[in-house]
């Protein structure tokens, strides 16, 4: 048990890393641009950057805000 | 696309990552024994080698829509937790990876390990010490190099770029026989966030169903553009450390 609970702290580590809001606000990003693209048609290939730099801004706050 | 992009920013990241491998192999030869520790670093390269040959060509056979949105998410979230260690260590919110210290840990954790052979290894300290170096630097090569050689159906140009990062950190390691702690490893870890953030923006959007205006060209505005921004975040950062300070300096003015 303990060997797999290694191995996925391993494996989220890897992928997720220090901050799980920057996946989950990609993740959103990604979703979102995908039902405007195919629900309302609309080419929002503006709005993934948008999220990924608030993604990036957002963490650094979190990261810095109580040193 | 061109493949010197990908080539580029393999070949930086791999350095990167065989660096600081490189400074536990060192490690552990220098202090413990040299064979064993060739062992675990070959065992550990084998490995690396067997995942990217099998995974690779496997992702490649996925429809190009589904590759792109599934390897664009992950390289992005991968190049934004590196942009964002990067930010905060030129911020001075979090320490420089300083390869010389971390060899004297491993050096000091080395020579207080006792020696034992085991499964035909002179030394299985040397041997895991370097194996675990060796393959968790490479397992980052290697998510890399497949993620951008299967989106650009071009694992082979990947490779390249990777094997010419080993040899070269391999060939200095050995002609300086000490950790490369001048390689200022920050800045390189800085443009692989931006490339690796970049590419992952760009494919991922492109799988979930959008067309950037001029094609492969928006990448030549996202590029510089994601760097601009992470540029204003470590001046942002930097300036709030300012303000931070100045109060403090003035407070202890008025009280002396």
């Amino acid at each position: 048990m303990n060997r797999i609970k290694a191995f996925g702290a391993f494996w989220y580590d890897f992928v997720i890393g220090d901050d799980w809001h920057v996946a989950a606000l990609v993740v959103a990003g990604l979703a979102l641009t995908a039902i405007l693209a195919h629900a309302a048609k609309v080419n929002a290939w503006w709005l993934l950057p948008l999220f990924v730099f608030a993604a990036l801004g957002w963490s650094l706050h979190r990261a810095t805000s109580n040193k | 696309m061109n493949a010197l992009p990908l080539i580029l920013t393999v070949f930086v990241a791999c350095a990167v990552e065989a660096i600081e491998a490189l400074t536990i192999v060192l490690a552990a030869g220098l202090t413990r024994e040299w064979k064993s520790t060739f062992q675990g670093m070959a065992v550990a390269l084998v490995v690396l080698a067997a995942v990217t040959a099998a995974v690779g060509p496997a992702l490649t056979l996925l429809p190009l829509s589904a590759l792109r949105l599934g390897v664009g998410a992950l390289l992005a979230i991968f190049g934004l937790q590196w942009l964002r260690k990067a930010v905060l260590r030129a911020t001075g919110y979090k320490a420089l990876h300083d390869e010389a210290s971390a060899y004297l840990r491993e050096v000091a954790a080395a020579e207080a390990a006792p020696k034992a052979a085991k499964r035909g290894v002179n030394d299985w300290y040397a041997f895991t010490l370097s194996f675990k170096g060796v393959l968790l630097e490479g397992l980052e090569v290697v998510f890399i190099v497949i993620t951008f050689g299967a989106n650009q159906k071009n694992v082979g140009a990947a490779v390249i770029g990777a094997a010419a990062a080993i040899v070269i950190i391999t060939v200095a390691g050995i002609a300086v026989k000490a950790p490369l702690a001048k390689v200022p490893e920050n800045w390189m870890k800085f443009g692989v966030g931006i490339m690796l953030t970049s590419f992952g923006t760009f494919w991922g959007a492109e799988g979930a169903g959008v067309s950037w205006p001029g094609n492969d060209a928006a990448l030549l505005v996202l590029v510089p553009l994601i760097a601009l921004t992470s540029a204003g975040y470590v001046f942002w950062l930097r300036s709030r450390q300012a303000a931070v300070r100045v109060p403090a300096t003035e407070s202890e003015a008025v009280s002396s």
